[in-house]
């Protein structure tokens, strides 16, 4: 069985909104109609976005540090939006895992939006009815494209590769091999949704030097004991090292 | 969350149509063992008008909810999994035998089913009035398993939500039964009057042990779980929109704190204090009958936008600076 989805490491993100902008693009001009943007250039614009970069910042100034944090809907292998979903518009593809809305079926109820923890369904305020990620559906099928351009318009987009896409079923995928490696894990475990999507830590490259690795390890004369250095107005050996 | 008020009008109108369907047909029920007088067939169906009146205004409302209503028979579809596909479904079928049964009463097609050893004698109306009982159940723990069954959202995630759905639409039903008789057979006021103080008190005892329950909850998602972060301070500084989404407008009730301190003890005094009192005086002054249901369906309103108002969903972590 596959479960495409999407590995995002924040250890990479820099938080440009590239994605959001091309997944805007994409899934405006597509076949199931425009996501509605409403005052777009007014006081308070506000629209339908399947994908949104957040910033949080950790700790208190000077001591803090900034993660960008981009959202969307994480394809759960148990998606709690699912089963609640009264008319059957909002499921869950056996094919591939995508968790998808109807636009045809969808009553506009909202109770699927109540039943995920995640805030990431968005109802679209003019067609009535609920949107969410797709995982670019009408893309990554799409033959007629490039290879290379059949994966999610966020993907693409990305300047710094942070984003994977892949099936994370294949032990061996980019995406199972990241999550393996790096430690990528998933949002709010304690719900039991198991999302597919999984992020990756930021993480810090360090190096770790222990105290004996500052003298000579292989000095012969420190084979019994250890030397007492000398005082700082004494000589020593080479006039450069103590011992 | 934030409160609709086509749902709320749906919940407490269908709750005291079912709540005085069930009021009648105990009534009925008293009667065919000779525990009470046999009331005329216009009681009880003109008191199943009532029932299809309200439960007819809660449809309409229902219908305000929906974005797509055109397409609300496609609810009906998904009653393996959805909570809400059984309600769509139960509530016709309800609203179908109550008719059935004001039919039945009111042209007196009481045809005899079956005469049981003692000579009671179950006729038609008789069953349509189990069957409606049991209908009437079964929208109210559809009704509140709408709710009930979000793990996510705690305050609803107990037996204590569908407990107060049946009490609560029962209450009100009882005082609305206990107006009609008061009217329409004066004898019998006392009767419903009597229940209704009993399930309201019941009520009562169910919200403010929900209320205890919610009181010391603790959230079980956080902001460390929410971004996997394990920092013991961390502040959101853009949630990715400038100005509000339908996250920021869907899940949070938009009134101060000091509202929401303010309508809990008012729907307690509305809901039930108050009701009891009227109850009590209105077993000598009738009058005062009618005043306690349109007193207390005032205070339910407000208690099922507290209901909703208090559901602090785990979304709202992701939610929190507008940026």
């Amino acid at each position: 069985m596959t479960q495409l989805a999407l590995v995002i490491d924040l250890n990479v993100c820099v938080g440009c909104s590239a994605c959001v902008t091309s997944c805007k693009e994409w899934n405006t001009s597509g076949s199931a109609g425009p996501l509605v943007d409403e005052r777009p250039y007014g006081e308070n614009p506000t629209g339908t976005f399947f994908n949104r970069v957040q910033t949080y910042e950790m700790g208190t100034f000077p001591n803090s540090e900034t993660m960008h944090f981009p959202k969307s809907c994480l394809h759960c292998e148990d998606p709690a939006c699912v089963p609640v979903c009264p008319t059957g518009a909002s499921y869950k593809r056996k094919e591939d895992g995508i968790v998808l809305v109807d636009y045809d079926k969808c009553i506009g109820c909202k109770y699927c939006s109540w039943a995920c923890p995640y805030g990431v369904r968005e109802f679209d305020e003019q067609e009535k009815v609920m949107k969410k990620c797709t995982l670019c559906v009408d893309r990554i099928y799409d033959m007629t494209m490039p290879e290379a351009d059949r994966k999610p318009s966020c993907v693409k987009a990305c300047p710094t590769s942070a984003r994977l896409f892949g099936d994370i079923h294949d032990p061996e995928s980019e995406v199972s091999v990241a999550i393996r490696e790096d430690g990528g894990y998933a949002l709010m475990p304690e719900w039991g949704t198991h999302p597919s999507n999984h992020y990756l830590p930021r993480r810090k490259t360090k190096m770790k030097i222990h105290a004996d690795e500052l003298e000579r390890a292989d000095n012969p004369l420190k084979l019994d004991q250890q030397l007492p250095k000398p005082d700082k107005d004494q000589s020593t050996m080479d006039d450069v090292s103590a011992w | 969350m934030k409160p609709a008020f086509s749902v709320i009008f749906l919940t407490t109108l269908i709750g005291a149509a079912q709540g005085l369907f069930l009021a009648l047909f105990t009534h009925q029920s008293y009667a065919l063992f000779g525990l009470l007088p046999m009331q005329s067939d216009n009681f009880y169906g003109y008191g199943t008008l009532i029932v299809m009146v309200l439960l007819a205004a809660g449809l309409v409302a229902s219908f305000f909810h929906l974005g797509r209503p055109e397409r609300a028979w496609r609810a009906a579809t998904m009653w393996r999994t959805s909570w809400l596909s059984r309600e769509v479904i139960v509530l016709p079928a309800f609203m179908g035998v109550a008719f059935l049964f004001g039919v039945s009463h009111l042209f007196g097609i009481r045809p005899e089913i079956v005469t049981l050893p003692g000579g009671m004698v179950v006729d038609l109306s008789v069953l349509l009035g189990v069957a409606g009982t049991l209908l009437a159940f079964a929208l109210f723990i559809c009704t509140a398993m709408i709710y009930a069954c979000l793990r996510f959202l705690k305050e609803w995630n107990s037996p204590l939500t569908v407990i107060n759905y049946i009490l609560m639409g029962g209450s009100s039903g009882f005082i609305l039964a206990s107006f009609y008789a008061s009217s329409a057979a004066p004898d019998q006021a006392d009767f419903f009057a009597g229940w209704a103080i009993i399930i309201t008190v019941l009520a009562l005892i169910g919200r403010v042990a929900s209320l205890f329950r919610n009181a010391r909850l603790k959230p079980t998602s956080t902001i460390q779980t929410a971004i996997g972060v394990k920092h013991p301070k961390i502040t959101q500084r853009s949630m990715g929109a400038m100005g509000g989404t339908f996250n920021t407008r869907e899940f949070f009730h938009g009134k101060s704190d000091a509202f929401l301190r303010t309508i809990k003890p008012a729907f307690l005094l509305f809901g039930f204090v108050l009701p009891l009192v009227l109850l009590a005086l209105g077993l000598s002054t009738p009058a005062l009958l009618g005043f306690a249901f349109i007193l207390q369906y005032v205070g339910l309103l407000a208690e099922r936008w507290f209901f909703f108002a208090q559901a602090n969903h785990p979304q709202n972590l992701y939610y929190q600076t507008v940026g």
